[in-house]
């Protein structure tokens, strides 16, 4: 039984273009699942509709999100913001718009605790210190008191880490955690987010770009092209051998190392030209069964 | 130990400083006017018509800035002229600042047929031409305080509402705010909590330029007569009763000009000295 269970999610522009193609995509309880796409390939609206936070332009068209066994799209609003609220959490793309840099640290991550599942101050005060002080931050009474501004990007992603694990949830949408950080910090981030994650047995869905993020976080990942899946493997079975042909263009034109003569291998034409031939037939398939529905009801 | 930033802080200090101690020092002097003025700023002596200030040839002991056409006090009048000026100030500039800034708010971040409404209201508004628009509600209102400050609403909300319903705009796509929905923060929580502090420095800064310009629209609508009753000081009213003695009588028009710009000068040197001194992102 997984924990989080997308089906058949569309996504659409208001009366326009669509954005995701009938994804779906299951997270176990305690399971890490890579979410790998180019840019513009969707990856993060996956997330945004998940935790409820997409762009007001953008619409589901079709598809639900089953969370903990139950179906956040047909909830009313307020239900499911509490639902997820309690059971959710985010680790967002860019360290330095993610914290409000009007207010101190502490309260940043004391708050949701306090007036959004109720506890003490004093509790909320200990747990946000235990967190500071497991994600490695030194003097934590200190940075409480922080405001966002005097501290490094970081830090502050740092910081953010410790309040998504704050409220203790059982799922954690990661956004490109480590793309607005530089590369040194970037490993001690992805070694700090793995390690919360087992030590806390979140499930956790990361969404990101970098295979070798992927390769070395990750249980199991989903490619995304163009907002169709394309495909959905173990960590293992995908890099000993992708089954789909993109997929294993995206893996070859990861550079290599070892091999610095190979140089960078672009994605050939001839594959995503294929890809998106499949995705336009989708298109197509997609607003003729629209058409005929149409048709049906006048 | 001079580098640059700390020479910054030192000015935006010195500027803080000197505009609140004028505008207090204005304050103290309208409070306590009655006590403070040297003469009966509405008593008249026809003898003692234009006299030049002290340090001129045939001044008169008593009148330090001289006196108006009908030999009144230039002194007692501005400050009696400064409480007119300053309750129109605080009173038309908080009224604007908080209507203006809540439509702002909720047009930016709630966006949506609040946005619609509240957006074409502005654009509608901006096509008046202040002055013209702000003398006609006059003349329907009728002369008076409460028609002077009504009038300054009316007109000036919208400079509060385009500019914080762009800053509320820009602040409604961080991710603090995506953070504080996953969080199960409701709109209205987080407009209030997340957005309004971060657009607070800016709706400073708008409130003392506001009250600054609430004291040059009293002063223009004295200007034009349509101010409260012209027996009462205003700076406005002097300057246009100065105006038809310039030749003679310079003192009559330049000390009720100068405190006018000093005046509105302050204001918003005040905003910028505040937003310098409390801004966490610039502190």
């Amino acid at each position: 039984m997984s924990f989080l269970s997308v089906r058949n999610l569309t996504l659409r522009l208001k009366n326009g273009p669509r954005l995701l193609r009938r994804v779906s995509l299951d997270v176990a309880p305690g399971e890490v699942r890579g979410l790998v796409g180019e840019s513009g390939a969707g990856k993060s609206m996956i997330g945004k509709a998940i935790l409820g936070i997409l762009p007001g332009a953008v619409e589901i068209a079709e598809g639900e999100i089953w969370l903990d066994g139950t179906d956040l799209l047909s909830l009313p609003p307020t239900e499911r913001r509490r639902r997820i609220g309690a059971t959710a959490a985010l680790i967002p793309q860019d360290p330095l718009t993610a914290l409000n840099p009007s207010h101190r640290i502490g309260p940043q991550i004391t708050d949701r605790l306090v007036h959004i599942l109720g506890w003490s101050r004093t509790d909320a005060t200990a747990r946000a210190l235990d967190l500071l002080a497991e994600v490695h931050i030194p003097d934590p009474e200190r940075v409480m008191r922080n405001y966002p501004h005097e501290l490094s990007g970081g830090m502050r992603q740092r910081i953010l880490i410790a309040s998504a694990f704050a409220a203790e949830p059982k799922l954690i949408v990661a956004d490109e955690p480590t793309t607005a950080l530089d590369v040194t910090v970037q490993k001690q981030i992805l070694r700090l987010i793995a390690g919360m994650q087992a030590r806390h047995q979140t499930a956790l869905l990361f969404v990101t770009h970098d295979l070798g993020v992927v390769s070395k976080v990750c249980q199991r990942l989903t490619v995304l092209y163009s907002g169709m899946v394309v495909e959905d493997a173990s960590v293992t079975d995908f890099f000993a051998a992708p089954r789909h042909a993109y997929s294993a263009a995206l893996l070859a034109a990861t550079p290599k190392y070892t091999d610095p003569a190979a140089g960078l291998l672009p994605v050939p034409e001839t594959v995503t030209a294929s890809v998106r031939a499949e995705v336009e037939a989708f298109d197509r398939a997609m607003d003729s069964a629209i058409n005929e529905r149409g048709l049906a009801d006048g | 130990m001079l580098d640059g930033r700390s020479m910054i802080r030192r000015r935006a200090g010195l500027r803080l400083w000197l505009s609140a101690g004028w505008l207090g020092l204005l304050l103290c002097l309208a409070l306590a006017a009655p006590w403070i003025a040297p003469k009966d700023p509405l008593a008249q002596d026809l003898f003692l018509g234009r006299m030049p200030p002290f340090w001129q040839a045939g001044a008169e002991p008593g009148y330090l800035l001289g006196t108006d056409s009908l030999g009144r006090d230039v002194l007692s009048r501005i400050i009696h002229g400064a409480r007119l000026a300053l309750l129109v100030a605080v009173v038309a500039g908080a009224a604007t600042c908080v209507i203006g800034a809540c439509l702002g708010l909720m047009a930016g971040f709630l966006r949506g047929w609040a946005d619609l409404v509240i957006s074409r209201m502005i654009d509608i508004w901006m096509a008046f031409p202040p002055v013209l628009f702000s003398i006609l509600l006059i003349a329907v209102l009728g002369p008076g305080l409460w028609s002077i400050i009504i009038a300054i609403v009316v007109i000036d909300w919208t400079r509060f509402a385009r500019v914080i319903r762009a800053e509320a705009m820009s602040q409604g796509a961080m991710d603090y705010v995506a953070s504080a929905h996953v969080a199960g923060r409701g709109r209205l929580g987080t407009m209030l909590r997340e957005i309004l502090p971060n657009v607070l420095p800016t709706i400073v800064v708008l409130l003392t330029l506001e009250m600054g310009i609430a004291v040059i629209v009293e002063a223009i609508l004295s200007f034009v007569n349509l101010s409260i009753s012209s027996d009462d000081p205003t700076w406005g009213g002097m300057i246009a009763e100065g105006r038809s003695s310039i030749h003679q009588a310079w003192w009559v028009l330049v000390f009720p000009l100068i405190t006018l710009f000093l005046t509105v000068l302050s204001f918003s040197q005040l905003g910028e000295g505040l937003k310098d001194r409390f801004d966490p992102v610039l502190r």
